[in-house]
């Protein structure tokens, strides 16, 4: 860090005394220096620790940053949980309430303070060694953001290779390759055996985890422990488990425990199950649900053709009769025609004259006699009248 | 790894969905229902597919992995 120095010459023309300090040679700090300096010695001296104290003076702001003191009977502390924190929490211990506080020292500068600033606070009563451990450790994993929904990977439709880790001796194994038969035998089911409890169960627990990647065609893991003590459960709030659970290449689901007992491992996992068989049902589709998909697609095949090919012959239905219109149509409209023509032909027959009464006559070439010198005395001619002809004579 | 039964299962769904629609030409739509026909009897024969295979991991001395038939 690079320090401006006040010249001291520039305010009494001497220098004060030097300090007695080990570097002889330094001038005076500006106030933000030394404080900033105060602040870098606070937070790097301890680091994050907790602390055991009397919640006293709670402030929620507005801005969700929460601020209270942590006293006992010798001193106090100022300390401060940033929104992110105190969101996780939700709800403040209530004042005057006994509690751990996990947090790192640290000098607020603009008002020269010492304070705390807190990460999680819990409530003495009922919390023991094993929760402090545990809420470090999250604390460690959710730093490197080991919890972070982003990094939720989904899991395979048709899983081909199924690692199970988890102990070889026990119900687990059964519950889950029962589960398998039952859903989706055509997945290949591998175990992993682990220790899931006892001294040696984190050891093994990672090194199966690890081995999950070194196996071939395998597309899916479970991580699974049947239900037992909560004590039994330790090895899968370990960091060096929910590391190696974290790093496994493929899709992770943790069924650990009870339903009711949430461990880090399980936070780690992509998918979470409450039990062992529930994992499998996960995991592994469902053949019997899977065959009526293939029918239905089978049935809506059939019909998208059968349909296809209805469109088709509706299609030249149409335009037959359409055609079929057209010349009905067209015969119409000449029928009609002739008929108008008949009739008015009709009307300009001659033939119907004779019908009212009146006669023709034509002489033998058949010319019709419209003179009297047509017919001199004695030529014979015809004489048309309605319904035929009679012979007769000129006088 | 793509999973073939999943990679059928799309591709028949595609197939229903172009059917289903009005604008296909027959050939077409005849062609796509070949490969329909094709896809589900594959997809009908991986589904029948029976026995479930178990196999546990042991390591031995050199760490080496080995698997070996497991009846739960």
């Amino acid at each position: 860090m690079k320090r401006r120095r006040v010249a001291p010459n520039d305010l009494f023309g001497e220098v004060p005394a030097a300090s007695s300090g080990a570097d002889s040679t330094r001038a005076a700090f500006s106030v933000s220096e030394l404080a900033g300096a105060l602040k870098e010695l606070a937070e790097g001296a301890l680091g994050q620790v907790w602390v055991k104290g009397e919640l006293t003076g709670f402030k929620a702001y507005e801005t969700g940053h929460w601020y209270f003191t942590l006293r006992d009977e010798g001193a106090q502390l100022r300390c401060v949980m940033w929104r992110t924190y105190a969101e996780r929490l939700r709800v403040p211990p209530p004042e005057g309430t006994e509690v751990y506080l996990l947090g790192t020292p640290t000098v607020w500068a603009p008002r020269g303070e010492l304070r705390l600033s807190a990460v999680t606070v819990l409530p003495t009563s009922g919390v023991g060694v094993q929760q402090l451990a545990f809420e470090r450790t999250r604390e460690l994993l959710e730093r490197d953001g080991l919890f972070d929904p982003a990094r939720k990977r989904a899991l395979p439709a048709f899983p081909r290779g199924l690692a199970v880790v988890t102990s070889s001796d026990g119900a687990v194994i059964h519950d889950i390759v029962t589960v398998a038969r039952r859903r989706w035998p055509a997945t290949r089911v591998v175990i992993v055996p682990a220790r899931v409890q006892g001294g040696d169960a984190i050891e093994t627990l990672v090194e199966a985890l690890e081995m999950v990647d070194r196996l071939t065609d395998i597309d899916l893991c479970i991580v699974a422990r049947g239900g037992g003590a909560k004590d039994d459960l330790l090895a899968f709030n370990a960091e060096a488990v929910c590391r190696a659970l974290a790093r496994v290449r493929v899709p992770t689901i943790s069924a650990i425990g009870h339903e009711t007992d949430v461990t880090l491992a399980d936070l780690i996992a992509d998918v979470r199950a409450p039990t062992p068989s529930a994992a499998a049902e996960l995991a592994l589709p469902d053949r019997a649900q899977v065959a009526r998909h293939v029918a239905s697609l089978a049935n809506r095949l059939a019909g998208g053709l059968r349909r296809r090919i209805d469109w088709q012959t509706e299609r030249v239905d149409r335009i037959a009769d359409r055609a079929r219109h057209a010349m009905t149509g067209r015969l119409q409209r000449q029928s009609h025609r002739f008929e108008r023509l008949a009739t008015a032909l009709d009307a300009l027959n001659p033939l119907a004259v004779l019908a009212r009464g009146y006669s023709v006559a034509q002489t033998d070439e058949g010319k019709v006699v419209t003179r009297r010198s047509q017919l001199p005395p004695g030529t014979p001619f015809t004489l048309r009248v309605a319904d035929g002809a009679i012979q007769a004579r000129s006088e | 790894m793509t999973d073939p039964l999943s990679a059928d299962l799309d591709r028949l769904e595609q197939i229903v969905h172009a059917l289903e629609r009005d604008d296909l030409d027959l050939d077409g739509a005849l062609a796509l229902f070949e490969e329909g026909i094709g896809r589900l009897r594959a997809a009908k024969e991986r589904l029948a597919e029976a026995e479930a295979k178990v196999e546990r991991v042991l390591t031995d001395a050199a760490g080496v992995l080995k698997l070996t038939r497991f009846d739960a």
